[in-house]
């Protein structure tokens, strides 16, 4: 202690320096916060300025109706709305049941050997770019999916049934179902990613005394850690959740791009994101852009929602 | 450290006086004739020093970027009506050709053997006529074994040039299109699946037995497509190929046309295409620097005498002469500060 008192009167002239120095830098890292806040509440003032028109034009009809038609200037949200959360809800159906296997392999059953292998190729499918999923989900994916799913349920189905009705559309391989698997793909790494750093927070004293205890591996995962991480991977759920909500290319690619409710799974459909991408280049009327800014800020709110739940279920994982 | 200063403000003078030297065109707008500007761009800038920047961000873009003048010019596939222009202020005139194709995947069936009319795609389209072997399709295609097929319909997801061209079409020929749907670069599709961009759609038809839509031109040509020929006017059912749309081009009456706000599609002559149409270049009516103005119009003069091989070789039909000597008198519209015209 003394030792340290003594050290800063030897340089005075160092510590005064230093002192401007600490309050430049902290200075600079509330700038940095700030300006991200700023921008992240300019971004909603402006999509709310910008959509403003579409939501005095049409009022709530403009959530309820699902007609879409650029020529009448009609613009109701609820297919594009229905469409996102369809997909993005299909596409964690099928990538949750994945990545829990992959994170359970990685962490409890893994070879060493083979646990940086698997790590790294899952960590990868995260750095794929979301256009080159979109390509390959069309031209590669959506034929051999059509021939080798589609034809065989659509076939499959008896006529007359409810089968029929929701496995109708055109066998071509575009379509909701076709692309929540392309988005399932997309968000399988952050989830497993997420799930796998939770369960490596499991004290090994916890999962030791249940082995003592004569558990089997299944009944140790089943009984002691998934219920121990249970609320942090709702987070992580959230969190995957929350990129297939906003994924734009990769769905614009495959989704068939209708406007309206999808009636089947195989049917075309439009989420918020690839109704943007599609229309906003060469939308000239004033409705037309506004509608798209509207369903942007509909999109934001969404996506908003998911997030800070996600980080309200993660922290409460943390801190308990 | 002075002498630094002022080594970097002499190069900063030397970098304005030399941006001052060689000029800078900036346009934004369509991105169907964007490959055709820079293949243009990168000739003139060899000849004349003068560089064109054109960013290819969609027409409703460059409807917007030239109304606010923060580029030289903007480019639009699809044409402003004389009155919208004369509220903007604008000034527009065409530059190249191009042309929607009905494109298909029939089994057995090869390019150019089946005929259709205007009215036929417009029932398809529609979702009216569901089946390959309708007797509605069989009426023009007598002696071509139509499959029974399921007809599955493809347009454009995105909003597009292409598909204000092909729904004004529909739009001419089929008074229910015109009442139900009606033109604009995205419509409310009565039924089918939407492919992104021209190899979207292609992708979609490629993929599906029983598939039409509609491409450009060029891309159709570029990827041997099984294309359809179309009634056109006179009757006659004609190949998409370039010299069609050229006479599509030649036989449309450009000078009653004001602002040459004319789509040439159904246009009379016996080898015209019906579904053929210019993209157009937009500048303001007043100039507020002369010299910027006679710039841009010096590189679409010099592109109309030097650009046509250019242009032919991307596959885009460049614009008949009689037409070209019109759009060089309509410039006399574009004035500078001083009331005069900035190209002479």
């Amino acid at each position: 202690m003394t030792a340290a008192i003594e050290s800063h009167e030897a340089a005075p002239a160092r510590t005064a320096k230093g002192a401007v120095f600490d309050r430049t830098f902290e200075a600079l890292c509330f700038g940095a916060a700030t300006l991200l806040l700023t921008a992240l509440g300019g971004l909603i003032v402006s999509l709310a300025i910008g959509g403003w028109p579409a939501f005095a034009k049409f009022g709530p009809r403009f959530f309820i109706s699902s007609d879409w038609d650029p020529v009448q200037e009609v613009y109701g949200a609820s297919g594009a709305i229905v469409g996102t959360l369809v997909s993005s809800a299909l596409a964690l159906l099928f990538a949750l049941p994945l990545a829990l296997g992959v994170a359970i392999f990685l962490v409890e059953l893994c070879p060493v050997r083979l646990r940086r292998p698997i790590g790294t190729a899952v960590e990868l499918l995260a750095g794929i770019p979301s256009i080159v999923y979109g390509m390959w989900g069309l031209f590669v994916f959506a034929p051999w999916f059509a021939h080798n799913v589609q034809l065989p349920i659509m076939t499959a189905a008896p006529p007359g049934s409810i089968w029929e009705t929701i496995t109708s559309g055109v066998p071509n391989g575009a379509g909701i179902l076709a692309a929540s698997l392309i988005l399932a793909i997309m968000i399988l790494p952050f989830i497993a990613a997420t799930l796998r750093e939770l369960l490596l927070t499991i004290p090994p004293a916890v999962r030791e005394s249940a082995y003592g205890l004569g558990s089997n591996t299944f009944e140790v995962i089943r009984k002691v850690s998934l219920p121990y991480i249970r609320t942090g991977a709702v987070g992580a759920i959230m969190l995957g959740l929350g990129r297939a909500l906003g994924e734009t290319m990769a769905v614009t690619f495959i989704i068939g791009n209708s406007h309206g409710f999808p009636t089947s799974i195989f049917a075309s459909g439009a989420t918020i994101a690839s109704t943007i991408a599609n229309e906003f280049a060469e939308a000239t009327g004033e409705l037309h852009t506004a509608s798209l800014i509207a369903l942007g800020l509909v999109l934001f709110v969404i996506t908003f929602a998911v997030l800070a739940l996600a980080r309200l279920m993660i922290g409460r994982q943390v801190n308990s | 450290m002075f002498k630094r200063y002022v080594a970097a403000a002499a190069g900063a003078i030397a970098m304005i006086a030399s941006a001052a030297s060689a000029a800078t065109i900036t346009g934004a707008g369509a991105t169907f004739p964007a490959p055709v500007y820079a293949k243009w761009a990168e000739a003139y800038k060899a000849q004349t020093g003068t560089a064109l920047n054109y960013q290819a961000i969609g027409s409703g873009g460059g409807i917007k970027q030239i109304t606010a003048s923060t580029v030289d010019f903007g480019a639009t596939d699809k044409p402003l009506k004389p009155d919208d222009l004369a509220t903007a202020g604008l000034v527009m005139f065409p530059t190249v050709i191009g042309g929607v194709v009905p494109v298909m995947n029939l089994p057995g069936v090869r390019a150019g053997q089946i005929k259709l009319t205007g009215a036929q795609l417009a029932d398809i389209y529609r979702g009216v006529i569901k089946r390959w072997n309708d007797p509605l399709i069989a009426k023009t295609n007598a002696g071509v074994a139509l499959p029974n097929l399921p007809i599955t319909v493809v347009h454009r997801s995105d909003g597009s040039g292409t598909s204000f061209v092909f729904t004004s079409y529909l739009s001419m020929k089929a008074a229910h299109w015109a009442s139900e749907v009606g033109a604009n670069d995205s419509v409310k599709w009565p039924t089918g699946l939407g492919g992104k961009g021209n190899d979207g759609v292609a992708a979609m038809v490629k993929q599906t037995e029983g598939a039409i839509g509609y491409v450009e031109y060029a891309y159709a040509k570029q990827n041997s497509m099984t294309y359809a020929l179309m009634q056109n006017k006179a009757g006659k059912f004609v190949t998409p190929q370039a010299a069609n749309f050229r006479a599509a081009a030649a036989n449309a009456k450009w000078s009653s046309a004001p602002g040459f706000y004319l789509l040439l599609l159904d246009q009379p002559g016996a080898d015209a295409w019906p579904i053929t149409a210019a993209t157009f270049i937009l500048v303001h009516a007043k100039q507020e620097d002369a010299a910027k103005g006679r710039e841009v119009l010096s590189f679409f003069d010099w592109a109309y005498k030097n650009g046509d091989a250019a242009a032919a070789s991307l596959d885009y039909v460049p614009l008949p002469a009689d037409v070209k000597i019109l759009i060089r008198a309509s410039w006399k519209k574009v004035v500078g500060p001083d009331g005069k015209p900035v190209y002479h």
